[in-house]
């Protein structure tokens, strides 16, 4: 099957399961952490029906297959150390999170519900990723002496 | 108030685990929302064409079930103000930290990555303390 096909339905799929699972409804994920309020805990069982889906299916083709069908191998992420970049962005994106009630999975789908407070936020989203990049290239530029 | 739909919300879920999986099996690639989009904001990564077209899939796929009468629940009970500022820490954060709670919440936790979990675990806590402030501390 041709990639971008198989990338656009694969997409679909995920767009279609952040939907239906309320990812992409701020108000849900606000109360999903509002434990001592509106608290709607309905967010574990969407981490928890993709957590097993993706544990049981990355099993079976690690398993089975030594390169994916489309591309020569698999691209998988191999940095195993714990640095306070990790922490400390972690920690920032709970706190925009925790304000906005949007994360990048759920904004992106939520752009197909067309409300004027998507594109807000990711047009803000994209400005604050802009701004990682050029903190990141001046800690990694060469200090002048 | 929001309704609690356990059903629909592991149905959900399973579907994004599954393209996750479908991701895998056939591009080889994690379903990490933060790195797929990140790929196709100039300077665009090489590979910019398939990341594209799965961000398009995303953004049809929910406006097709809308269009075919299906109904989604949203609201956004924030102002613009912090939707911006709430945006602006969303995308830092997901950059200094490589990944949000696709990458790392499902993909990252699925392949029991350590840096993956100290992310969720991380994020899991600041986003409670962020809206116990924020609807209890200063709004209460």
């Amino acid at each position: 099957m041709n990639k971008l096909v198989s990338a656009f339905l694969i997409g679909g799929l995920f767009g279609l399961g952040i939907a239906v699972s309320g990812m992409a409804n701020p108000a849900k994920i606000g109360n999903f952490f509002d434990v001592f309020g509106t608290w709607d805990p309905s967010l574990v069982f969407v981490m928890g029906g993709g957590l097993i889906t993706a544990f049981i299916g990355y099993r079976i083709i690690f398993r089975t297959r030594s390169a994916p069908v489309l591309e020569s191998s698999f691209a998988l992420p191999t940095r195993r150390d714990i640095d306070a970049e990790l922490v400390g962005g972690a920690a920032v994106f709970g706190i925009g999170w925790g304000i906005a009630g949007f994360c990048p999975g759920g904004a992106i789908p939520a752009l197909g519900l067309m409300r004027a407070e998507t594109p807000i936020f990711l047009a803000a989203m994209i400005a604050g990723i802009i701004i990682a990049r050029l903190i990141k290239s001046n800690m990694t530029r060469p200090v002048e002496a | 108030m929001t309704d609690f739909t356990p059903i629909q919300s592991l149905f959900g879920g399973v579907l994004i685990g599954l393209s996750a999986v479908l991701l895998m099996a056939l591009h080889g690639r994690i379903a990490g929302m933060t790195g797929i989009l990140t790929g196709v904001i100039p300077p665009l990564a090489p590979d910019w064409q398939w990341r594209a077209a799965f961000l398009a899939g995303a953004v049809v796929s929910p406006l097709a079930y809308l269009a075919l009468g299906g109904t989604i629940a949203f609201s956004v009970p924030v102002s613009t103000g912090l939707l911006v500022i709430g945006g602006v820490l969303v995308g830092i954060g997901v950059n200094f930290g490589n990944g949000c709670p696709s990458g790392h919440g499902i993909c990252g936790i699925a392949r029991l990555s350590p840096r993956s979990i100290v992310a969720v675990v991380t994020f899991m806590i600041t986003a409670f303390i962020t809206v116990f402030v924020v609807r209890h501390v200063i709004g209460g």
